[in-house]
């Protein structure tokens, strides 16, 4: 199969008309080029939307209180109501397969005014009382000193850990942060940690290292939230699905509140892995979509090697007829045939495939020289399985392509294939 | 060497059937250098096809070297062609994109000889017809005389029992054509069986033996006093 003389067999018929084999191998390459580029523009896709998730466990939600909408237990609908502390015990005791249940508060929100100062600066930068689970849903880099834990909860101790855009804002270039202290809405807090956000969930990159950590027990004491929560971070076990667990959460929720169990409305939720699961099905129908309109066009490269090598061989009938005489047996002859198509559909492809990385190293050059956090396109790319996938089509394609022509070779008897001038 | 007996064999044209060769009876012995003639549309050109096993008889036996050919599979019939036949065309046949000495080596190529000792065998070949400095020429930078020395040295390289030209000086010049003949005769001095088919008659004279054939059967078969091909170039 791979002895030298078939290589230079397949070579010299190729190389005989090199203009026609280049124009023919043209389609399969142009082919294989644009299905890697659609497989990789998804990649790209799919890159940049689930870098906005990298920034938090995909398996949780975050829920809230909403005005009721339904009457229940004589109380009237409308009515505004909030979670409390005892809730996060209550959920965590009565449903199964939940990782974290983090209840936090918050104070400032965007374009709030300041409620931060530290000697004569000043700035407004969100709050959060935190547990320090939040860390793992809410993956967070210390860059200095530590996060908040739990001595710091339970001994209630105003602590803090400040963003590195507070850090900024705040100090001076070089000047040491731990063990200063920052005043929060008149409270002094000590600083024990200062934290960088590598990639942004929602939004700009630049707020969210403007955010202010403290211990949710100092948070509810320092600023009189006694025993409220504004709203809670649950995420669920790995091998759990937190779209699946959430009824029951909110089922402990209404029965506590006095909540009719009709009103969905009465507990806002925000589903990361929901909106997860429906941007993967996305990406599954891009790459479908993908491989249907590549494969098309590689089939239409296919059926060009096929028509080509249909007058190849009717082209050298004679010569093929010289060969019988002289003892070719027909395997040989279809053998050739084959081997001549597969070749140069692989050839074709690999080229593409090359021509294809080639393009998207360029692509990808001109995206890193400009960087920008909230880009949509990431690292468009073409993974090693997806090229052997592709071999493998190319070389099945190879043999439909030479199937036909090599049945034509034999079907001549070779009286009448010498006979033709 | 050759063994035929009450040949037959018809071609449908259309809705007839055309009836070409009507019972043929004709033996060839080892070292035989034999010219068959005969006008167009004689059978010689069918007779000579059968004989190659590139077609097949209707009725009728044919042995060659004592192995009857009969219902032959491709395969079989490609292993025979390769092993007891070589051939010679009037338009020559070579494949126009391998050079001389690919061409002279592609029998022993399906004989699955190895590269190095296919290339010597070939190119021994070649010298015998005197074209050893041409070896890597293609096809179309020689002559027609020099073409037709490529295909003669192909058709022994396979080192076949009988050689089967068809109208092998049909394209060449007299000179050139006497040349060849003078070949031929010499490859036939050292033994090998060669069957010539031809409509010229000094190309006949030139052979040992001349089957004339008319209409399907054969008319006359008889020996003749060989005329030397170098006397007359």
């Amino acid at each position: 199969m791979f002895s030298k003389d078939k290589w230079s067999e397949v070579i010299q018929a190729l190389t005989s008309n090199v203009f026609r084999t280049i124009l023919t191998a043209f389609g399969v390459f142009w082919g294989i080029f644009i299905l890697c580029l659609l497989l990789a523009a998804g990649n790209g896709l799919q890159n940049g939307v689930t870098q906005g998730f990298a920034g938090m466990s995909a398996n949780s939600m975050f829920m809230w209180t909403q005005p009721t909408t339904k009457p229940y237990d004589g109380l009237p609908e409308g009515r505004r109501y909030n979670f409390k502390i005892e809730d996060v015990a209550a959920i965590e005791n009565n449903v199964e397969g939940l990782k974290y249940v983090s209840p936090r508060n918050q104070l400032g929100g965007f374009g709030g005014a300041n409620n931060v100062t530290r000697g004569l600066k000043t700035g407004a930068y969100n709050v959060y009382g935190d547990y320090p689970e939040i860390i793992e849903q809410e993956p967070t880099d210390i860059i200095k000193g530590r996060f908040i834990n739990y001595n710091d909860i339970e001994e209630k101790r105003k602590v803090a850990v400040i963003g590195k855009g507070v850090q900024s804002e705040l100090y001076e270039y070089g000047e040491e942060v731990l063990g200063t202290y920052v005043k929060i809405q008149g409270v002094n807090f000590m600083v024990i940690g200062v934290y960088e956000k590598k990639t942004a969930t929602r939004g700009d990159i630049e707020e969210e290292q403007k955010k202010i950590f403290v211990p949710f027990t100092a948070f509810s004491r320092a600023f009189n939230y006694g025993n409220l929560v504004s709203w809670m971070a649950i995420t669920a076990e790995d091998d759990e699905s937190i779209t699946a667990l959430k009824s029951s959460v909110f089922e402990v929720i209404k029965e506590r509140h006095r909540i009719n169990p009709e009103d969905n409305n009465a507990i806002g939720n925000f589903d990361l892995y929901e909106q997860f699961q429906k941007i993967s099905g996305l990406f599954t129908a891009l790459d479908f979509v993908a491989y249907f309109v590549g494969l098309l066009v590689l089939m239409s490269g296919v059926i060009g090697i096929s028509n080509i090598m249909l007058i190849v061989v009717k082209e050298r009938t004679k010569e093929i007829g010289v060969r019988r005489a002289l003892g070719a047996t027909p395997w040989q002859i279809r053998g050739q045939i084959l081997f001549e198509s597969v070749f140069l559909t692989i050839i074709a492809g690999m080229a593409g495939i090359s021509f294809a990385t080639l393009f998207l190293y360029v692509v990808n050059y001109f995206l890193e020289s400009m960087p920008s956090e909230d880009m949509m396109f990431l690292n468009p790319s073409v993974d090693f399985l997806t090229v052997l996938v592709a071999l493998g089509i190319l070389i099945i394609a190879g043999l439909i392509a030479g199937f036909i022509p090599a049945q034509n070779a034999i079907r001549v008897k070779p009286v009448e294939a010498l006979r033709t001038e | 060497m050759i063994e035929i007996k009450e040949l037959h064999k018809s071609y449908k044209v259309g809705k007839n059937s055309l009836h070409v060769l009507k019972g043929i009876n004709f033996s060839v012995k080892e070292g035989e250098l034999v010219s068959i003639m005969g006008s167009s549309g004689s059978g010689k050109s069918t007779l000579l096809n059968i004989l190659g096993m590139l077609d097949e008889a209707d009725s009728g036996s044919y042995h060659l070297d004592g192995v009857q050919i009969k219902n032959l599979s491709e395969k079989v019939a490609a292993n025979y062609r390769n092993k007891f036949l070589g051939f010679i065309f009037q338009s020559f046949n070579l494949i126009n994109y391998k050079n001389a000495l690919d061409n002279v080596a592609l029998p022993l190529y399906y004989q699955n000889v190895g590269r190095r000792e296919r290339t010597d065998i070939a190119m021994s070949y070649l010298e015998k017809v005197g074209l050893a400095d041409w070896a890597k020429h293609l096809p179309t930078e020689l002559s027609g005389g020099q073409k037709q020395r490529v295909a003669i040295a192909r058709a022994l390289a396979g080192q076949p029992k009988v050689i089967l030209a068809d109208e092998l000086t049909g394209a060449l010049d007299t000179r050139t054509s006497y040349e060849i003949m003078d070949l031929i005769q010499q490859i036939n001095d050292e033994g090998k069986t060669i069957l010539v088919v031809t409509h010229e008659e000094d190309i006949a004279e030139m052979t040992k033996r001349i089957v004339n054939l008319k209409d399907g059967i054969i008319i006359d078969d008889k020996k003749v006093n060989q005329v030397k091909a170098m006397a007359n170039v």
